[in-house]
């Protein structure tokens, strides 16, 4: 069984409805650790011994957070800054990382045609991560598709309580999957495993 | 009652010691064990006490009206304008209603006058206060809407009984004369004088109790004497009581309206915990005199009479107040309670039946029979509770539950209290206020609490460690605690105290240095704030600024230094139970501080990370 760290980043989480849907719908599971930097942390001084043991613990980090000014929230930076060191995440003897599985659970106000070459934002929400992949690359891991759910300010409340149902599905479904099948995903977004 | 005071005493303290806690135990209530205490000691079984119940219920009236005291205490003005239309239309309703249909029945089935009839039905249409307001309270229905709609009726009749009073003399068509002396002060005047001076007397309750005695407390509270406190609210009551006669209105009536003007004031709580027990006594005292004064010898003679009278007295005032209930529509299930609760005859048909007779409206064998069903029908109201809630209500199903506990939430409990609004409490106060969050506060400074209130928070004067008044502050129902008195050794005993008898609540306490921390930690506290600890790192944030530090790098490791110095408070909080002495001498504590010294060197508190520090990359 893979054991999942879902590592959330939401400076207003209290009123986001997707995120509060999203997070509610986590199944309660040995197997799932759920890990809410902005309450642990208000003050941005992640303690980083900590950190590297929950991650030593754990074969898939998620990245959980907004998807505010095309990036990551600041908690977010704040931790990786900190918690992947020199020598221990890469660098000379940086294995601790290896093979592990890292990807983002996205939410974004803007479409999915609007993440595309030709919409608005003109890069698409893969490319918008590419820190992320690059920083996951760098520390030996498999960076794969994000989970993304797109025009958060215009889901009714039904759709975000299929959103949430969905999210469960993926989470019910990681623990069972074979690294190696997620290592080759090769889709546009990972919500594609549980739509199918 | 010529016997020794202290023997007098012993039978009545004695038989409500034995007796209530038994009615609590079997799930009774205290009404019924004082009434069955009372019967005990009474003529017709044990005879300690012989036929002076009566009396004894004249001077333990005194125990109603300091109810309606503490009543008034806790509803304030805003909150008692709101039940103006229910107290009239109610007790119009119900008294109207009432007085008809017992008056016929009067008039027709046992031969009575109409003047007879109508003096008998108004007494019979009264019903008890006491026994009414003190069972709401010990069930926690008081906030239900058969307490409210309960509470709504009695205060009617309460107000009703001084023009019943004024009314009867003119029915009565000899008698008058007698009667002049016995009332009060004012008879002789002109009526519009009178009604200037009850006017007045009404009026000086509002403006005596805002501008003189609120200071007066205050003065009071700042001898610090406890007792000199209790003489006060004493006095307080005693004062508007007898006020309130000279004028001729309804003692009980004056001291409820003392009562609501007081609400607000920064007293309340104090007020409340100190005139608690002997309103407690008092009414205790007057269900006993209940109990007593009941007529085993009349019930023997004419029991079916007597039967017959408290079943259709009871019947025609149960199916009034339904009908009443329904108009004003009352619930089903809450009806039903409402009907049980104000069935009885009450006490204010003794002073009306005894003024009756005096009249010369009634004679003295119905007069002891209409006694007779008062009693009887007091007696009766606790049982039939009991019925009701262990046979009848489960039937009914919902509750009114839901709707009931979150109102009370809102209304009288805020979740949160505070004790000790000095520089440190004020500054939580404050943040909390800005935030939102209304607290209790207590505090036992009254200068402070006075200027406090001026600008606008919530105080309430008082000494929080005891019991009574946390009790009255809300802590039955409170979910936090925030223990931040100045002085270590009275917020330790505070935190003592409500580990022990409020053990639901969280406590957080302020702890003025690592050894106050150690003691509350033994008591089980969780989260102790130093106020040593906090500012003094913030002042060392900027010694190292002026050393030439950047400022986010000292931050961190500041913070990084809290975070350590917790962990190593718990640790040695444990080394230091190992240590012999449980006070620390100076020795000790220098030992103490060595080892905390020491400590600092091994848990790699200097040790640094490499955020961000490309040094290290490049040595590699």
């Amino acid at each position: 069984m893979n054991k999942i760290l879902i590592l959330f980043a939401h400076p207003l989480f209290e009123k986001s409805r997707v995120h509060t849907a999203l997070v509610k719908s986590i199944p309660a599971s040995g197997n799932i650790t759920f890990h809410d930097l902005y309450e642990k942390y208000p003050d941005f001084n992640v303690r980083i011994a900590q950190e590297k043991t929950l991650l030593l613990e754990h074969d898939i980090i998620i990245l959980q957070h907004p998807f505010y000014w095309y990036s990551i929230p600041p908690l977010l930076k704040q931790w990786i800054d900190l918690v992947l060191e020199f020598g221990w995440a890469y660098g000379p003897g940086g294995e601790a990382l290896r093979d592990k599985i890292i990807f983002n659970v996205v939410s974004s106000g803007g479409t999915e045609e609007a993440y595309s070459s030709e919409g608005r934002n003109r890069f698409t929400i893969r490319q918008f991560l590419a820190p992320i992949e690059q920083t996951a690359l760098l520390c030996h891991m498999n960076y794969i598709a994000p989970y993304v759910v797109h025009g958060t300010h215009l889901l009714t409340p039904e759709a975000i309580a299929g959103q949430a149902a969905r999210y469960r599905a993926l989470l019910d479904l990681l623990p069972g999957t074979p690294i190696d099948t997620l290592k080759n995903f090769d889709g546009k977004y990972l919500n594609e495993l549980v739509t199918k | 009652m010529e016997g020794s005071f202290l023997k007098t005493a012993l039978v009545f303290l004695a038989s409500a010691v034995v007796f209530v806690p038994i009615a609590k135990k079997l799930g009774m209530g205290s009404v019924l064990g004082y009434l069955v205490a009372g019967i005990v000691i009474g003529p017709f079984v044990l005879s300690f006490v012989g036929t002076e119940g009566q009396d004894i219920m004249h001077v333990a009236e005194f125990g109603v009206v300091m109810m309606l005291f503490l009543i008034g205490l806790e509803l304030d003005p805003r909150e008692f304008w709101k039940m103006r239309k229910s107290i009239v239309g109610l007790g119009v309703l119900q008294m109207g209603l009432t007085a008809i249909v017992l008056g016929a029945l009067g008039y027709f089935l046992l031969g009575y006058t109409h003047p007879t009839s109508l003096a008998v039905s108004l007494a019979l249409a009264m019903s008890s206060t006491a026994i009414v307001l003190q069972t709401l309270k010990e069930k926690g229905l008081s906030r239900s809407s058969s307490g409210q709609s309960a509470f709504s009726v009695l205060l009617f009749q309460d107000i009703m009984v001084i023009p019943i009073l004024a009314i009867l003399p003119l029915l009565a068509s000899s008698g008058l004369h007698e009667m002049e002396s016995d009332h009060s002060l004012i008879d002789g005047l002109p009526g519009w004088l009178q009604t200037m001076l009850v006017i007045s007397a009404v009026g000086g309750i509002f403006f005596v109790g805002k501008y003189i005695v609120v200071p007066l407390l205050r003065m009071i509270s700042k001898t610090r004497l406890r007792e000199m406190f209790t003489a006060a609210a004493l006095l307080l009551v005693v004062g508007v009581a007898y006020l309130m006669e000279l004028v001729g209105l309804s003692p009980a009536l004056g001291t409820f309206l003392a009562g609501v003007v007081l609400a607000n004031s920064e007293f309340k709580h104090e007020l409340e915990s100190d005139l608690d027990p002997f309103k407690g006594l008092l009414l205790g005292l007057f269900f006993i005199g209940v109990g007593a004064s009941i007529n085993f010898t009349l019930i023997a003679n004419e029991p079916m009479l007597l039967t017959t009278l408290v079943f259709s007295v009871m019947v025609v005032k149960g199916l009034v107040l339904f009908l009443t209930g329904r108009i004003f529509g009352i619930r089903k299930d809450q009806n039903l309670m409402f009907c049980i609760l104000l069935s009885q005859v009450g006490e204010f048909a003794f002073v009306l039946l005894t003024f009756s007779r005096q009249l010369q409206l009634l004679d003295t064998y119905w007069t002891e029979i209409m006694m007779a069903v008062t009693a009887m029908s007091m007696t009766i109201t606790p049982l039939l509770l009991l019925v009701n809630e262990r046979l009848i209500d489960p039937y009914f199903g919902t509750k009114e539950e839901v709707p009931r506990k979150a109102a009370d939430i809102i209304d009288e409990n805020n979740s949160v209290i505070l004790v000790g609004f000095g520089h440190f409490g004020s500054t939580i106060g404050r943040f909390l206020r800005a935030n939102g969050i209304k607290a209790t506060i207590l505090d036992n400074d009254s200068d402070r609490v006075e200027l406090l209130r001026k600008m606008g928070f919530t105080v309430y004067y008082g000494d929080a460690t005891r019991i009574d008044l946390l009790r009255s502050a809300g802590a039955e129902n409170a979910k936090l605690l925030i223990a931040a008195i100045d002085s270590p050794e009275t917020n330790a005993a505070l935190v003592a105290i409500v580990k022990k008898h409020f053990p639901h609540i969280h406590v957080m306490a302020r702890a003025r240095n690592r050894n106050d921390a150690y003691e509350l930690m033994d008591m089980g506290v969780t989260d102790i704030y130093r106020e040593t600890l906090y500012t003094s790192v913030h002042m060392a944030i900027d010694v190292l600024k002026k050393l030439g530090f950047r400022s986010y790098t000292a931050t961190r490791k500041a913070m990084d230094f809290i975070h350590y110095d917790e962990a190593a408070l718990e640790k040695l909080s444990k080394h230091r139970h190992e240590m012999k002495d449980y006070i620390m001498n100076v020795k000790e504590q220098i030992e103490m501080q060595e080892k905390l010294l020491s400590e600092d060197l091994h848990l790699g508190l200097t040790s640094e990370d490499h955020a961000w520090d490309s040094d290290v990359m490049r040595k590699s």
